[in-house]
């Protein structure tokens, strides 16, 4: 990418307090630690990790949902951090976000129609022709036949709920839009024909993606980039070729081998990884890894590893570069 | 072959609703083998779940209507409505056919320990008492003498271990919002083997999971299933996971089911075209990645003859006759007119 990034994210945290009776506050979870990242103009960034590990929450703080503790968010030149809810507003129709289950999210007792032309109402002073013929427009693009505006959600399927939710998100002509889990739940042969969608939207509107989603073989399909998210912190980043075929970190390197490969060797005959995150209140000292990584050395326990560029990606690992998965189970012992 | 395990002979069954007849089975047969791992695949309101509760007998009984075919786990008639014959279901179900939920967040009761549901399950269903056992009290009433709670434990302890859960015996204490999914599911297949059954139907038991813990839960059945000759019948719309665990497909479009065949021959010539479009569907596939346009034919009014005439670019007036299953090799059978690979009746006839 030779432009300017058009969005740029630094040392961003995000922290919730746990409260005990009366309020007391007794501990914090550190949902986004210290995250740095760039999003391109017009590129794909894939946010990818297991779930809580903070994936959506730095969705949700870009886009001004969630407040961060601290940190800076850079939109179009503009820090957008910590905004009051009344000056977030004017940016939104810049900034979307696309909501995990549109289904839960369209208003079950308003038409279709209805739901598409509320932003415009909002946002714009459009007279009431020239939204429905913006509707339209825009429903049309999505692909999706005029007779749906007359439905209400519950009356057409997972895939058609998931494009009229893209289709509301266009009517504003927005720059970025947060992909939240946009495939969940859908089956496959809907899953792509709706992942095409998103490209020729892409393309048609010009948009930027930031595209969250734990299935990792339709990361690698879609996005330019990768960050991979462990815990809160981004323990990977570079380019989806890099991050696929060379992977630094044990836990993007565990993530990768847990995919199962058709017509490859069975993963769960000799997966290597054991165990679950730990407890995100709790984190231990160190590397955030450590209780599940095959390589862990002493340096791992007493000094958690900042984020370094090593060659074309950036890893968060004391021996990035280094290790390499182990080859069964035997030898991981 | 050996008597198979479970045989689903032609069911079709389905549900009176507002729009009329809802024609949720349609003539399915399904067959799995003692000590197979049989995946049951297809898209979403395909009857999956549908079939694999009518396995267990536990469909809603409201507007059901069973309009024909069999369901026979051994030699059980798993419909039937004679005294005898229900008796005999209810010796099987829970102990030779047990279950695997979908979402293990909700299947357990959040206000009792997790040793207390165990107990539970095992005060009825353990494997180490008879089943016809008559007692004097009354079923609310009926006590847990201490030794068997004590001999039911020790199995618990080694099950619990078998499905490497860490710390069994502080898990037995907790609550089940204390323990995390994977650890819950770990729990639900500990639960489904305890009763030592010969089929666990197993409903989509990674989808609510990380693909971390899918691939370690999914290791944990295989193996399992494998060491103590359990037949498995798991139902899930993830190819991936099928191809992980499954020894034979079963793919399953708008009720029916359309192909069936082992592992190896499903993945590396699919005979029905629906088979080979949910294949290239795939984000992994590599090609263009089409997916199938349209949508599932309505329930209320299905074709009458193949079911995937409305989205099937080789259709001719030929599918408006309903096919039936043909075969293409040992174990494999598909239904369909136009096959894209040549069925062994016509291969022999070529060869002779």
């Amino acid at each position: 990418m030779t432009r300017p990034p058009i969005l740029t994210v630094r040392n961003l945290n995000v922290r919730f307090p746990i409260r005990a009776a009366f309020g007391r506050k007794v501990g914090e979870i550190a949902a986004v630690d210290d995250v740095t990242f760039d999003l391109g103009d017009g590129e794909i960034l894939g946010l990818v990790g297991e779930s809580g590990c903070g994936k959506s929450t730095l969705g949700k703080t870009v886009m001004g949902i969630q407040q961060p503790d601290s940190g800076d968010i850079v939109f179009e030149g503009n820090n957008v951090a910590g905004q009051s809810p009344k000056q977030a507003r004017a940016q939104r129709s810049r900034l979307q976000y696309a909501y995990q289950d549109p289904g839960a999210s369209l208003d079950p007792r308003w038409r279709i129609g209805r739901s598409l032309e509320e932003p415009l109402i909002i946002h714009t002073d459009l007279g009431g022709k020239a939204r429905k013929e913006k509707v339209s427009e825009v429903l049309a693009s999505v692909g999706l036949p005029k007779s749906h505006l007359d439905l209400f959600p519950h009356e057409i399927s997972g895939g058609q709920q998931r494009r009229v939710g893209l289709a509301r998100i266009l009517m504003l002509n927005p720059r970025v839009v947060i992909l939240d889990e946009p495939t969940a739940g859908l089956d496959v042969s809907v899953q792509a024909t709706v992942l095409n969608l998103f490209r020729d939207l892409r393309e048609k509107f010009d948009l930027t993606y930031m595209f969250i989603s734990h299935d990792l073989s339709v990361v690698q399909m879609m996005c330019h980039r990768v960050a991979v998210m462990y815990l809160g912190r981004i323990v990977e980043i570079g380019r989806t070729e890099d991050i696929f075929n060379n992977p630094q970190h044990p836990y993007t390197q565990s993530l990768l081998a847990a995919i199962p490969r058709i017509n490859g060797p069975r993963v769960t005959e000799n997966f290597w990884l054991k165990g679950e995150p730990p407890d995100a209140s709790r984190l231990p000292q160190g590397c955030r890894f450590q209780s599940r990584c095959p390589h862990v050395q002493p340096l791992c326990l007493a000094e958690d590893p900042p984020l370094r560029s090593h060659g074309a990606h950036a890893a968060a690992c004391h021996f990035a570069g280094e290790v390499s998965p182990p080859r069964t189970k035997e030898s991981a012992q | 072959m050996s008597q198979p395990l479970l045989k689903v002979d032609g069911l079709s069954l389905g549900f009176r609703g507002d729009g009329g007849f809802a024609h949720i089975l349609d003539g399915v047969n399904v067959t799995i083998q003692p000590g197979e791992i049989m995946g049951l695949v297809g898209e979403s309101g395909c009857g999956k779940t549908t079939l694999a509760r009518a396995v267990l007998g536990v469909l809603p009984r409201n507007g059901l209507q069973i309009r024909g075919g069999a369901i026979r786990l051994r030699d059980i008639d798993m419909l039937s409505h004679e005294p005898a014959e229900v008796g005999r279901q209810n010796r099987v179900r829970g102990r030779k056919v047990t279950f695997i939920p979908q979402d293990p967040f909700t299947s357990l009761n959040p206000v009792l320990t997790i040793g207390e549901q165990i107990d539970d399950l095992m005060k009825w269903k353990s494997p180490l008492r008879d089943p016809d056992e008559r007692s004097y009290w009354p079923t609310l009433l009926r006590p847990y003498p201490r030794a068997a709670r004590k001999a039911d434990r020790e199995k618990v302890m080694e099950t619990l271990d078998e499905v490497q859960l860490p710390q069994p015996a502080q898990i037995l204490k907790k609550y089940p919002h204390e323990v995390s999914g994977g650890q819950r599911q770990r729990l639900m297949i500990a639960m489904a083997l305890l009763p030592e059954p010969e089929l666990i139907i197993a409903d989509e038991p990674t989808t609510a999971l990380d693909v971390t813990i899918q691939a370690q839960i999914l290791g944990v059945l295989r193996k399992l299933a494998s060491d103590r000759g359990v037949a498995v019948m798991l139902t899930t719309h993830d190819l991936g996971s099928a191809y992980e665990i499954c020894d034979a497909i079963t793919v399953m479009y708008a009720g029916q089911e359309v192909e069936a065949a082992p592992v190896g021959s499903f993945f590396n010539a699919p005979a029905h075209p629906y088979t080979a479009k949910l294949l290239a569907s795939r984000p992994d596939a590599g090609g263009s990645m089409t997916g199938i346009p349209g949508e599932l034919p309505n329930f209320y009014a299905p074709p009458a003859g193949c079911r995937f005439i409305t989205r099937c670019d080789r259709a001719t007036e030929r599918c408006t006759i309903r096919p039936e299953p043909t075969r293409f090799a040992a174990g494999h059978v598909a239904r369909c007119y136009h096959p894209l690979t040549a069925p062994e009746s016509d291969r022999k006839e070529k060869r002779a």
